[in-house]
Protein backbone atom coordinates (compact mmCIF):
# COMPACT_ATOMS: atom_id res chain seq x y z
CA UNK A 1 0.00 0.00 0.00
CA UNK A 2 2.92 2.24 -0.31
CA UNK A 3 0.99 4.30 -3.42
CA UNK A 4 -1.24 5.65 -1.06
CA UNK A 5 0.90 6.21 1.33
CA UNK A 6 1.02 10.26 2.25
CA UNK A 7 -1.81 10.41 -0.36
CA UNK A 8 -4.38 11.75 2.68
CA UNK A 9 -4.59 14.94 1.16
CA UNK A 10 -5.40 13.87 -2.62
CA UNK A 11 -8.24 11.84 -1.28
CA UNK A 12 -9.47 14.60 0.47
CA UNK A 13 -8.97 16.76 -2.43
CA UNK A 14 -10.86 14.40 -4.53
CA UNK A 15 -13.99 14.05 -1.90
CA UNK A 16 -13.93 18.28 -2.09
CA UNK A 17 -14.50 17.97 -5.94
CA UNK A 18 -17.36 14.69 -5.49
CA UNK A 19 -19.30 17.04 -3.12
CA UNK A 20 -19.28 19.76 -4.97
CA UNK A 21 -20.02 18.28 -8.09
CA UNK A 22 -22.98 16.57 -6.44
CA UNK A 23 -24.01 19.68 -4.82
CA UNK A 24 -24.18 21.12 -8.74
CA UNK A 25 -26.47 18.22 -9.29
CA UNK A 26 -29.06 19.30 -7.02
CA UNK A 27 -28.68 22.80 -7.82
CA UNK A 28 -29.65 22.39 -11.46
CA UNK A 29 -32.14 19.97 -10.72
CA UNK A 30 -34.08 22.78 -9.05
CA UNK A 31 -32.72 25.38 -11.27
CA UNK A 32 -33.52 24.54 -14.82
CA UNK A 33 -37.16 24.07 -15.44
CA UNK A 34 -39.00 20.77 -16.22
CA UNK A 35 -39.30 21.27 -19.60
CA UNK A 36 -36.17 22.14 -20.97
CA UNK A 37 -34.85 20.44 -23.47
CA UNK A 38 -38.39 18.52 -24.52
CA UNK A 39 -37.52 19.45 -27.93
CA UNK A 40 -34.71 21.30 -27.96
CA UNK A 41 -32.62 23.80 -26.17
CA UNK A 42 -35.41 25.60 -24.68
CA UNK A 43 -38.11 25.28 -22.33
CA UNK A 44 -40.22 22.98 -23.81
CA UNK A 45 -43.74 24.97 -21.77
CA UNK A 46 -42.72 28.49 -23.93
CA UNK A 47 -44.56 26.57 -26.67
CA UNK A 48 -48.09 26.27 -24.33
CA UNK A 49 -47.63 30.30 -23.25
CA UNK A 50 -47.40 32.08 -26.49
CA UNK A 51 -50.05 29.41 -27.61
CA UNK A 52 -52.56 30.85 -25.24
CA UNK A 53 -52.21 34.49 -26.64
CA UNK A 54 -56.05 35.53 -26.63
CA UNK A 55 -56.34 35.73 -30.56
CA UNK A 56 -58.68 39.52 -31.18
CA UNK A 57 -59.27 39.43 -34.95
CA UNK A 58 -61.92 36.14 -34.96
CA UNK A 59 -61.91 35.05 -38.77
CA UNK A 60 -64.40 35.79 -41.13
CA UNK A 61 -66.19 32.47 -40.62
CA UNK A 62 -67.09 33.58 -37.24
CA UNK A 63 -68.57 36.58 -38.52
CA UNK A 64 -70.22 34.78 -41.22
CA UNK A 65 -71.63 32.39 -39.02
CA UNK A 66 -74.70 35.11 -37.80
CA UNK A 67 -74.31 37.66 -41.09
CA UNK A 68 -74.72 35.29 -43.91
CA UNK A 69 -76.54 37.74 -45.50
CA UNK A 70 -73.46 40.01 -46.11
CA UNK A 71 -71.45 36.62 -46.72
CA UNK A 72 -74.21 35.89 -49.90
CA UNK A 73 -73.98 39.28 -51.07
CA UNK A 74 -70.12 39.79 -50.86
CA UNK A 75 -69.50 36.67 -52.85
CA UNK A 76 -71.03 38.45 -56.31
CA UNK A 77 -68.70 41.18 -55.89
CA UNK A 78 -65.18 42.49 -56.05
CA UNK A 79 -64.74 42.77 -52.51
CA UNK A 80 -65.37 38.65 -52.63
CA UNK A 81 -61.73 38.22 -50.80
CA UNK A 82 -61.71 40.99 -48.35
CA UNK A 83 -62.30 39.59 -45.23
CA UNK A 84 -64.85 40.94 -42.58
CA UNK A 85 -62.21 42.34 -40.31
CA UNK A 86 -59.71 43.94 -42.88
CA UNK A 87 -62.66 46.84 -42.97
CA UNK A 88 -64.91 46.42 -39.57
CA UNK A 89 -61.34 46.01 -37.75
CA UNK A 90 -61.06 43.38 -35.01
CA UNK A 91 -63.90 41.40 -33.42
CA UNK A 92 -63.17 41.81 -30.10
CA UNK A 93 -63.02 45.81 -30.42
CA UNK A 94 -66.29 45.58 -30.46
CA UNK A 95 -67.87 42.66 -28.53
CA UNK A 96 -65.52 42.42 -25.80
CA UNK A 97 -66.09 44.31 -22.19
CA UNK A 98 -62.29 46.20 -21.52
CA UNK A 99 -60.02 44.09 -19.69
CA UNK A 100 -59.61 43.83 -15.73
CA UNK A 101 -56.65 44.94 -14.56
CA UNK A 102 -53.97 42.07 -14.10
CA UNK A 103 -54.37 40.78 -10.38
CA UNK A 104 -51.32 41.77 -8.18
CA UNK A 105 -49.54 38.86 -5.75
CA UNK A 106 -51.96 40.02 -2.73
CA UNK A 107 -55.15 40.31 -4.98
CA UNK A 108 -54.05 36.76 -6.60
CA UNK A 109 -53.23 35.08 -3.05
CA UNK A 110 -56.93 36.40 -1.33
CA UNK A 111 -58.75 35.48 -4.31
CA UNK A 112 -56.88 31.91 -4.67
CA UNK A 113 -56.75 30.77 -0.82
CA UNK A 114 -59.11 33.44 1.25
CA UNK A 115 -62.61 33.70 -0.98
CA UNK A 116 -62.67 32.70 -4.76
CA UNK A 117 -64.19 36.13 -5.89
CA UNK A 118 -67.63 35.86 -8.23
CA UNK A 119 -67.16 36.67 -11.97
CA UNK A 120 -67.98 40.56 -11.90
CA UNK A 121 -70.97 40.62 -14.20
CA UNK A 122 -69.61 43.90 -16.08
CA UNK A 123 -66.58 41.79 -17.14
CA UNK A 124 -68.78 39.19 -18.86
CA UNK A 125 -68.13 38.39 -22.61
CA UNK A 126 -71.03 40.57 -24.84
CA UNK A 127 -71.03 38.20 -27.53
CA UNK A 128 -74.12 36.30 -25.73
CA UNK A 129 -75.80 39.15 -26.57
CA UNK A 130 -75.11 40.62 -29.81
CA UNK A 131 -77.98 43.20 -29.35
CA UNK A 132 -76.23 45.26 -26.47
CA UNK A 133 -73.81 46.11 -28.83
CA UNK A 134 -73.76 48.57 -30.75
CA UNK A 135 -71.30 48.03 -34.11
CA UNK A 136 -69.45 50.75 -35.42
CA UNK A 137 -69.69 51.65 -39.30
CA UNK A 138 -66.26 52.24 -40.82
CA UNK A 139 -66.18 56.17 -41.90
CA UNK A 140 -65.70 55.29 -46.18
CA UNK A 141 -63.64 58.91 -46.38
CA UNK A 142 -61.27 57.07 -45.08
CA UNK A 143 -61.00 53.59 -45.37
CA UNK A 144 -61.91 53.45 -49.13
CA UNK A 145 -59.31 55.55 -50.36
CA UNK A 146 -57.08 54.08 -47.96
CA UNK A 147 -57.11 50.92 -50.82
CA UNK A 148 -58.83 52.90 -53.82
CA UNK A 149 -56.56 56.23 -53.91
CA UNK A 150 -54.66 56.85 -57.06
CA UNK A 151 -51.17 56.47 -57.20
CA UNK A 152 -48.48 55.51 -59.83
CA UNK A 153 -46.72 53.01 -57.04
CA UNK A 154 -49.81 50.97 -56.49
CA UNK A 155 -50.18 47.44 -59.20
CA UNK A 156 -51.97 48.76 -62.66
CA UNK A 157 -54.50 46.62 -62.34
CA UNK A 158 -55.65 47.44 -59.23
CA UNK A 159 -58.75 50.02 -59.35
CA UNK A 160 -58.50 53.60 -58.31
CA UNK A 161 -59.39 56.74 -58.59
CA UNK A 162 -58.51 60.21 -57.92
CA UNK A 163 -61.26 60.87 -54.34
CA UNK A 164 -61.73 64.69 -54.86
CA UNK A 165 -62.63 64.67 -58.84
CA UNK A 166 -64.23 61.17 -58.69
CA UNK A 167 -67.22 61.76 -56.30
CA UNK A 168 -67.01 65.78 -55.95
CA UNK A 169 -67.13 65.03 -52.85
CA UNK A 170 -69.76 63.07 -52.23
CA UNK A 171 -69.30 59.53 -49.54
CA UNK A 172 -67.92 56.91 -51.97
CA UNK A 173 -71.65 54.90 -50.29
CA UNK A 174 -73.74 57.27 -52.34
CA UNK A 175 -73.23 55.15 -55.34
CA UNK A 176 -71.27 52.24 -54.19
CA UNK A 177 -72.63 49.71 -51.68
CA UNK A 178 -69.09 48.25 -50.33
CA UNK A 179 -70.20 44.74 -49.94
CA UNK A 180 -70.72 44.52 -53.40
CA UNK A 181 -68.84 47.76 -54.87
CA UNK A 182 -69.71 47.57 -58.91
CA UNK A 183 -72.57 50.44 -59.25
CA UNK A 184 -75.21 48.22 -60.96
CA UNK A 185 -75.23 45.73 -57.50
CA UNK A 186 -77.43 48.52 -56.42
CA UNK A 187 -75.60 51.37 -54.84
CA UNK A 188 -77.66 53.16 -53.10
CA UNK A 189 -79.25 52.24 -49.75
CA UNK B 1 -49.42 20.09 15.20
CA UNK B 2 -46.51 21.61 15.77
CA UNK B 3 -43.93 22.79 13.34
CA UNK B 4 -40.31 22.63 14.63
CA UNK B 5 -37.66 24.87 12.87
CA UNK B 6 -35.94 22.16 11.23
CA UNK B 7 -39.70 20.66 9.41
CA UNK B 8 -40.20 24.58 8.60
CA UNK B 9 -36.96 24.95 6.80
CA UNK B 10 -37.98 21.73 4.50
CA UNK B 11 -41.33 22.81 4.15
CA UNK B 12 -40.82 26.36 3.14
CA UNK B 13 -38.91 25.43 -0.39
CA UNK B 14 -41.30 23.53 -1.17
CA UNK B 15 -44.10 25.77 -0.41
CA UNK B 16 -42.73 27.91 -2.44
CA UNK B 17 -42.12 25.63 -5.55
CA UNK B 18 -46.05 24.70 -5.16
CA UNK B 19 -46.69 28.86 -4.95
CA UNK B 20 -44.99 29.26 -8.75
CA UNK B 21 -46.89 26.35 -10.24
CA UNK B 22 -50.16 27.96 -9.02
CA UNK B 23 -48.95 31.28 -10.08
CA UNK B 24 -48.27 29.92 -13.82
CA UNK B 25 -51.50 28.47 -14.17
CA UNK B 26 -52.24 25.98 -16.83
CA UNK B 27 -51.65 27.59 -20.70
CA UNK B 28 -54.48 26.30 -23.10
CA UNK B 29 -53.73 23.27 -24.84
CA UNK B 30 -54.94 22.61 -28.17
CA UNK B 31 -56.12 19.25 -27.99
CA UNK B 32 -56.44 18.52 -31.82
CA UNK B 33 -53.39 19.99 -32.58
CA UNK B 34 -50.10 18.27 -32.93
CA UNK B 35 -46.81 20.28 -34.03
CA UNK B 36 -45.30 17.25 -35.71
CA UNK B 37 -47.82 17.16 -38.52
CA UNK B 38 -46.95 20.86 -39.41
CA UNK B 39 -44.32 23.18 -40.68
CA UNK B 40 -45.43 26.73 -41.07
CA UNK B 41 -43.97 29.39 -43.68
CA UNK B 42 -45.86 32.21 -45.62
CA UNK B 43 -46.02 33.67 -49.13
CA UNK B 44 -45.83 37.03 -50.11
CA UNK B 45 -47.12 37.76 -53.39
CA UNK B 46 -45.79 41.20 -54.07
CA UNK B 47 -47.66 41.94 -57.79
CA UNK B 48 -50.75 42.14 -55.32
CA UNK B 49 -49.69 44.14 -52.46
CA UNK B 50 -51.40 47.71 -52.67
CA UNK B 51 -49.60 49.25 -49.75
CA UNK B 52 -52.78 50.08 -47.69
CA UNK B 53 -50.93 49.23 -44.31
CA UNK B 54 -53.82 46.48 -43.11
CA UNK B 55 -51.17 43.59 -42.43
CA UNK B 56 -49.17 46.43 -40.36
CA UNK B 57 -52.16 47.67 -37.67
CA UNK B 58 -53.97 44.43 -37.75
CA UNK B 59 -50.75 43.06 -36.61
CA UNK B 60 -50.43 45.75 -33.67
CA UNK B 61 -53.63 44.90 -32.56
CA UNK B 62 -53.45 41.65 -32.42
CA UNK B 63 -50.08 41.01 -30.76
CA UNK B 64 -50.01 44.40 -28.80
CA UNK B 65 -47.03 45.69 -30.72
CA UNK B 66 -45.94 48.89 -28.98
CA UNK B 67 -45.92 52.26 -30.78
CA UNK B 68 -42.82 52.39 -33.60
CA UNK B 69 -42.27 48.84 -33.00
CA UNK B 70 -42.81 46.17 -36.32
CA UNK B 71 -43.27 42.73 -36.08
CA UNK B 72 -44.48 43.36 -39.81
CA UNK B 73 -44.05 46.41 -41.75
CA UNK B 74 -44.19 47.86 -45.77
CA UNK B 75 -41.35 49.14 -47.81
CA UNK B 76 -42.21 50.76 -51.35
CA UNK B 77 -39.33 50.34 -53.77
CA UNK B 78 -38.96 52.92 -56.56
CA UNK B 79 -36.60 51.19 -59.33
CA UNK B 80 -35.77 54.70 -61.73
CA UNK B 81 -35.21 53.98 -65.29
CA UNK B 82 -32.06 53.74 -66.81
CA UNK B 83 -30.63 57.10 -67.49
CA UNK B 84 -27.99 57.62 -70.36
CA UNK B 85 -26.87 60.74 -68.90
CA UNK B 86 -26.57 59.20 -65.10
CA UNK B 87 -22.90 57.43 -64.53
CA UNK B 88 -19.59 58.15 -63.96
CA UNK B 89 -16.20 57.98 -66.14
CA UNK B 90 -13.91 55.10 -64.96
CA UNK B 91 -10.82 54.99 -66.89
CA UNK B 92 -12.01 56.73 -69.76
CA UNK B 93 -15.36 54.61 -70.61
CA UNK B 94 -18.69 56.15 -69.10
CA UNK B 95 -20.55 53.69 -67.03
CA UNK B 96 -24.29 53.91 -66.55
CA UNK B 97 -25.88 53.71 -62.40
CA UNK B 98 -27.47 50.67 -62.63
CA UNK B 99 -31.00 51.70 -60.89
CA UNK B 100 -31.76 48.43 -59.06
CA UNK B 101 -27.73 48.66 -56.62
CA UNK B 102 -29.36 51.80 -55.76
CA UNK B 103 -33.53 51.75 -55.70
CA UNK B 104 -35.28 54.73 -53.22
CA UNK B 105 -37.44 53.13 -50.58
CA UNK B 106 -39.70 54.61 -48.03
CA UNK B 107 -41.82 52.70 -44.90
CA UNK B 108 -43.18 55.59 -42.93
CA UNK B 109 -44.26 54.53 -40.00
CA UNK B 110 -43.71 50.97 -40.83
CA UNK B 111 -46.63 51.92 -43.83
CA UNK B 112 -49.31 51.85 -41.19
CA UNK B 113 -51.30 54.33 -42.63
CA UNK B 114 -50.58 53.26 -45.94
CA UNK B 115 -48.17 55.40 -48.15
CA UNK B 116 -48.26 59.21 -49.80
CA UNK B 117 -49.32 59.12 -53.15
CA UNK B 118 -46.85 58.30 -55.84
CA UNK B 119 -46.77 61.27 -58.69
CA UNK B 120 -43.27 60.23 -60.54
CA UNK B 121 -44.38 57.96 -63.36
CA UNK B 122 -41.01 56.85 -64.20
CA UNK B 123 -39.21 53.70 -63.35
CA UNK B 124 -41.03 50.77 -61.69
CA UNK B 125 -42.69 50.79 -57.73
CA UNK B 126 -43.91 48.04 -55.94
CA UNK B 127 -44.57 47.46 -52.03
CA UNK B 128 -42.63 44.47 -50.27
CA UNK B 129 -44.60 43.25 -46.97
CA UNK B 130 -41.63 42.12 -44.84
CA UNK B 131 -41.81 40.14 -41.71
CA UNK B 132 -39.87 37.34 -39.61
CA UNK B 133 -38.98 34.58 -42.37
CA UNK B 134 -39.12 32.46 -39.63
CA UNK B 135 -35.42 30.48 -41.19
CA UNK B 136 -35.15 26.87 -40.91
CA UNK B 137 -32.08 27.38 -40.09
CA UNK B 138 -31.92 30.95 -38.32
CA UNK B 139 -29.10 32.76 -36.70
CA UNK B 140 -30.96 34.81 -33.98
CA UNK B 141 -31.60 31.19 -32.60
CA UNK B 142 -28.10 30.05 -32.90
CA UNK B 143 -26.86 33.02 -31.15
CA UNK B 144 -28.98 32.78 -28.17
CA UNK B 145 -26.76 32.26 -25.02
CA UNK B 146 -29.76 31.23 -22.48
CA UNK B 147 -31.71 29.01 -25.09
CA UNK B 148 -34.59 31.43 -24.74
CA UNK B 149 -35.67 31.72 -28.50
CA UNK B 150 -35.78 28.54 -30.68
CA UNK B 151 -37.46 26.70 -33.75
CA UNK B 152 -40.62 24.96 -32.78
CA UNK B 153 -41.42 21.71 -33.99
CA UNK B 154 -43.45 23.25 -36.32
CA UNK B 155 -41.28 25.73 -37.83
CA UNK B 156 -41.53 29.03 -36.13
CA UNK B 157 -39.31 31.09 -34.35
CA UNK B 158 -40.17 32.11 -31.41
CA UNK B 159 -39.19 33.97 -28.14
CA UNK B 160 -39.59 32.19 -24.41
CA UNK B 161 -40.15 35.71 -22.57
CA UNK B 162 -40.17 34.80 -19.70
CA UNK B 163 -36.78 33.12 -20.32
CA UNK B 164 -35.14 36.27 -22.40
CA UNK B 165 -32.44 38.15 -20.90
CA UNK B 166 -32.61 41.27 -22.98
CA UNK B 167 -29.27 40.87 -24.06
CA UNK B 168 -30.17 41.44 -27.70
CA UNK B 169 -27.33 39.11 -29.54
CA UNK B 170 -30.68 37.87 -31.37
CA UNK B 171 -31.06 41.50 -32.72
CA UNK B 172 -27.84 41.77 -34.00
CA UNK B 173 -27.91 38.64 -35.34
CA UNK B 174 -31.30 38.75 -37.38
CA UNK B 175 -29.92 39.54 -40.99
CA UNK B 176 -33.65 40.84 -41.95
CA UNK B 177 -33.82 43.23 -39.15
CA UNK B 178 -37.39 41.42 -37.83
CA UNK B 179 -36.45 41.54 -33.95
CA UNK B 180 -36.57 44.30 -31.26
CA UNK B 181 -36.07 44.75 -27.27
CA UNK B 182 -40.00 45.43 -26.34
CA UNK B 183 -39.46 48.86 -24.34
CA UNK B 184 -41.95 47.73 -21.65
CA UNK B 185 -40.73 43.99 -21.11
CA UNK B 186 -37.24 44.52 -22.23
CA UNK B 187 -37.17 41.25 -23.67
CA UNK B 188 -36.65 40.29 -27.46
CA UNK B 189 -39.89 40.29 -29.30
CA UNK B 190 -40.58 39.30 -32.83
CA UNK B 191 -43.69 37.87 -34.86
CA UNK B 192 -45.31 34.55 -33.75
CA UNK B 193 -46.39 33.86 -37.05
CA UNK B 194 -49.46 34.64 -34.70
CA UNK B 195 -48.83 30.99 -32.99
CA UNK B 196 -52.04 31.51 -30.57
CA UNK B 197 -54.18 31.83 -34.01
CA UNK B 198 -52.25 29.14 -36.41
CA UNK B 199 -52.67 26.28 -33.56
CA UNK B 200 -56.49 26.61 -33.19
CA UNK B 201 -57.29 26.60 -37.12
CA UNK B 202 -56.84 30.57 -37.85
CA UNK B 203 -54.53 32.24 -40.18
CA UNK B 204 -52.36 34.75 -39.08
CA UNK B 205 -53.78 38.42 -38.10
CA UNK B 206 -52.35 40.04 -41.22
CA UNK B 207 -53.37 37.31 -43.56
CA UNK B 208 -56.82 37.72 -41.86
CA UNK B 209 -56.77 41.83 -43.13
CA UNK B 210 -55.17 41.46 -46.14
CA UNK B 211 -57.59 42.61 -48.70
CA UNK B 212 -55.70 41.57 -51.67
CA UNK B 213 -54.83 37.97 -50.53
CA UNK B 214 -50.95 39.31 -51.11
CA UNK B 215 -50.11 37.29 -48.10
CA UNK B 216 -51.13 33.65 -47.55
CA UNK B 217 -50.03 31.56 -44.73
CA UNK B 218 -49.11 27.89 -45.39
CA UNK B 219 -48.67 24.87 -44.30
CA UNK B 220 -45.88 22.61 -46.12
CA UNK B 221 -46.44 19.49 -44.75
CA UNK B 222 -50.39 19.59 -45.64
CA UNK B 223 -49.76 18.20 -49.32
CA UNK B 224 -53.48 19.77 -50.33
CA UNK B 225 -51.95 23.49 -49.20
CA UNK B 226 -52.29 25.44 -52.64
CA UNK B 227 -48.36 26.73 -51.86
CA UNK B 228 -47.16 23.26 -53.26
CA UNK B 229 -49.14 23.91 -57.11
CA UNK B 230 -48.13 27.76 -56.14
CA UNK B 231 -44.47 26.99 -55.65
CA UNK B 232 -44.23 24.83 -59.43
CA UNK B 233 -46.14 27.00 -61.58
CA UNK B 234 -44.17 30.61 -60.21
CA UNK B 235 -40.95 32.24 -60.18
CA UNK B 236 -40.60 32.47 -56.19
CA UNK B 237 -37.48 33.40 -54.15
CA UNK B 238 -36.85 34.10 -50.52
CA UNK B 239 -34.63 37.29 -48.97
CA UNK B 240 -31.00 36.92 -48.61
CA UNK B 241 -30.47 33.60 -50.17
CA UNK B 242 -26.89 33.76 -50.05
CA UNK B 243 -27.21 33.46 -46.20
CA UNK B 244 -28.33 30.07 -46.19
CA UNK B 245 -30.92 30.42 -43.50
CA UNK B 246 -33.86 28.54 -45.04
CA UNK B 247 -36.36 31.56 -44.92
CA UNK B 248 -39.60 30.18 -45.06
CA UNK B 249 -41.18 33.26 -46.51
CA UNK B 250 -41.50 33.05 -50.05
CA UNK B 251 -42.01 35.84 -51.93
CA UNK B 252 -43.43 36.30 -55.52
CA UNK B 253 -42.38 38.53 -57.85
CA UNK B 254 -39.49 39.29 -56.23
CA UNK B 255 -37.54 42.51 -57.44
CA UNK B 256 -33.47 42.09 -57.32
CA UNK B 257 -33.45 45.38 -56.32
CA UNK B 258 -35.13 44.44 -52.58
CA UNK B 259 -32.42 43.76 -49.74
Amino acid sequence: MSVFKDAGHLFRFAGLFVLAFLVFLVVRHFVVPKSFGQYGHYRGAAIGEIAAHPAKFSGHETCEACHSDVADKKKAGKHAHVNCEACHGALFQRLAAPEPPKPNLYQQFVALIVHPAPPDPALLHHAEDPTTVKAVLPDTAVLCVRCHTASAAKPKGFPQVEPASHSNGLPCETCHQPHNPAIDAGGAK
Amino acid sequence: MIINRRQMLILLPAAAVAWEAVLAGTPDASPNYRMSDHWWGMLIDIPKCIGCGNCVRACQTENDVPDGYFRTWVERYHVKDWDAKDGEAVHGEFILTNPLVDPDVISPDGGKEGFPVATDESGKYFFVPKMCNHCADSPCTQVCPVGATFISPDGVVLVDQKYCLGCAYCVQACPYGCRYIHPKKEVADKCTLCYHRITQGLTTACCEACPTGARQLVDLKDPKDPIHEFLKTHSVQVLKPQMATGAKAFYNGLDGSVR
